[in-house]
């Protein structure tokens, strides 16, 4: 430590124990903001309504609730791992530290499974809303190919270039994106002199009971999922102590308040039959204001929170791919940085042409079910993560940048709530769920009889932490 | 052909482009600098720095 200069201009990145080239840090609070928003506001403009075709209106709004709480966990949990565990890879790097190698392996693999399988979603929903363009114009039989080939190449490259443009880029898009759901909300409930808004008509019972609120948990994870995303940055933030749980925390409250807004705008707009099989519910909400601005407004932040989602997934990916090469749980080769962009740049062009494949190849609805699947196997691991972590490092051993509040409560509630989100999947997705379930196993087993000897077992613990308690 | 079909050409142009600029620089890169160097990132650092743990 003493021999390392942290105010260096020449040799900034470079760490204590031989970086020459090291990940740019030269993100802020607003950045991360950015990245976690951007990944999930798509999920507002589109995803959310199969919620309501599930159970119905209200089944949504307790979807949305519980599904909220879910999510408030996961960013409190962890905004305070991230902020001590601060590196690269994400979870990834808190179950390595935390929990063991083989459940590293196995969150590494869920978060570039969840975010490659999203980007792809993304991607194709990119060239379904340029054919809808294209089709209001009067064009038929548009190839959407080129288009879904285009989003991934540009966003690729955007990521290949440096990260700082890249959350730039996104963080513009994504302000945009909120602030027409904003725009829409005061438009309609606010400042229209006929407010379009119908809820007294519109509103029913539970059409399906209990039991539809139940399965609605499953898609009310789109308002929130990716949030955790944010702890992906955390080698490329100035400050992670304090541009982590800052970040974290302040795109789950503005995901908060866009998930209620969107779902009391839409059904007040949309009877619950039509909202829960539309295909851009916020898009038609608009329409149905009778604003041609509104409905200028919503069209293009339904194009800019599609390719923030997919912009976010191409770095958080990379990152979580990066990490695995680096500590050698995957070849080493993966573990280079760009010496002039300073990005993990062999793991984002490994990875393009994964989600071009699933772009191009697989169905929408199966692409997005294996992207949920993998982030709530991620989600589970969550409450046991900071289990161990405070176990083994209380609160005065290690210095944290956030400390979540009532602890083991977040942690119990989103080990329940996961229970129930598994249920909810597998009354819906059964066989999807046992088969991801088996993929997991197989490469595990992979992991532990052949892979995990190139581990470098010494070097790959990283962190100045004291010894573990018990230990 | 129709604005449309220009699209989608210019599309297929644009990514095309863009898989090229990645590719060159990829080989240029990993021509250009050692192995070494460019996998000599290690996790860790900041903290190593910035944080004043008891060890």
């Amino acid at each position: 430590m003493s021999n390392t200069d942290i105010t260096s201009a020449e040799m900034d990145g470079m760490g204590p124990k031989g970086t020459k080239l090291g990940l740019a840090r030269v993100l802020g609070p607003a950045h991360i903001w950015g990245l976690g928003v951007g990944i999930v506001l798509v999920g507002e403009y589109m995803g959310w309504n199969f919620a309501v075709g599930k159970g119905g209106a209200y089944a949504a709004l307790l979807a949305c609730w519980f599904a909220g709480i879910l999510y408030s966990c996961v960013a409190m949990i962890d905004s305070e791992v991230t902020s001590t565990v601060a590196a690269a890879g994400g979870q990834y790097t808190q179950a390595k530290h935390i929990v063991g190698p083989l459940m590293a392996f196995n969150v590494g693999l869920y978060l570039v499974f969840a975010y490659t399988m999203l980007e792809a979603a993304n991607a194709i929903t990119f060239g379904f809303l340029i054919d809808t363009v294209a089709g209001m114009t009067g064009h038929e039989g548009l190839d959407q190919r080129p288009f879904i080939i285009l989003s991934i190449m540009f966003l690729a490259w955007l990521n290949y270039r440096g990260v700082l443009a890249t959350l730039t880029f996104s963080l513009v898009i994504t302000a945009f994106a909120f602030c027409a759901i904003i725009a829409l909300f005061l438009s309609t409930a606010v400042f229209m002199s006929d407010s379009p808004l119908r809820h007294v008509e519109l509103m029913t019972d539970l059409p399906y009971g209990w039991l539809g609120v139940l399965a609605a948990m499953h898609f009310g994870l789109w308002y929130y999922l990716g949030i955790e995303g944010t702890c992906q940055a955390a080698e490329e933030v100035r400050s992670p102590a304090r541009a982590l749980p800052f970040g974290t925390l302040a795109g789950i409250m503005t995901l908060l308040i866009a998930a209620t807004l969107t779902w009391y705008v839409s059904v007040g707009l949309m009877p619950w039959e039509y909202l829960g099989q539309a295909g851009v519910p916020l898009f038609d909400a608009a329409r149905l204001s009778g604003s041609m601005t509104l409905m200028v407004l919503l069209g293009v932040g339904t194009m800019f929170a599609t390719l923030a989602s997919a912009n976010g997934c191409i770095n958080d990916a990379s990152r979580a791919w990066f990490a695995m090469g680096r500590d050698h749980y995957l070849p080493d080769w993966f573990g280079a940085v760009h010496p002039k962009f300073r990005t993990p740049y062999r793991s984002i062009i490994f990875l393009v042409p994964i989600a071009l494949v699933f772009a191009l190849g697989a169905p929408l609805d199966q692409v997005i079910t294996f992207s949920i699947l993998s982030g709530l196997l991620g989600y589970t691991f969550m409450p046991m993560n900071v289990i161990l972590f405070r176990r083994k490092w209380p609160l005065d051993t290690i210095k944290r940048g956030y400390e979540h509040p009532f602890h083991p409560i977040p942690a119990i509630i989103l080990l329940c709530l996961c229970g129930v989100t598994f249920f909810a999947v597998f009354l819906g997705y059964g066989s999807q769920l046992v088969a991801m379930l088996s993929f997991y196993i197989i490469v595990s087993l992979w992991f532990h009889f052949w892979r995990y000897r190139f581990v470098r077992r010494a070097a790959q613990f990283t962190m100045p932490w004291p010894r573990p308690r018990g230990y | 052909m129709d604005i449309w079909n220009v699209m989608e050409y210019t599309a297929w142009g644009l990514s095309i482009v863009f898989g090229l600029y990645i590719v060159i620089d990829w080989i240029k890169t990993d021509s250009t600098y050692s192995e070494e160097e460019l996998m000599s990132s290690r996790e860790g650092e900041l903290e190593a720095m910035t944080e004043e743990q008891q060890l």
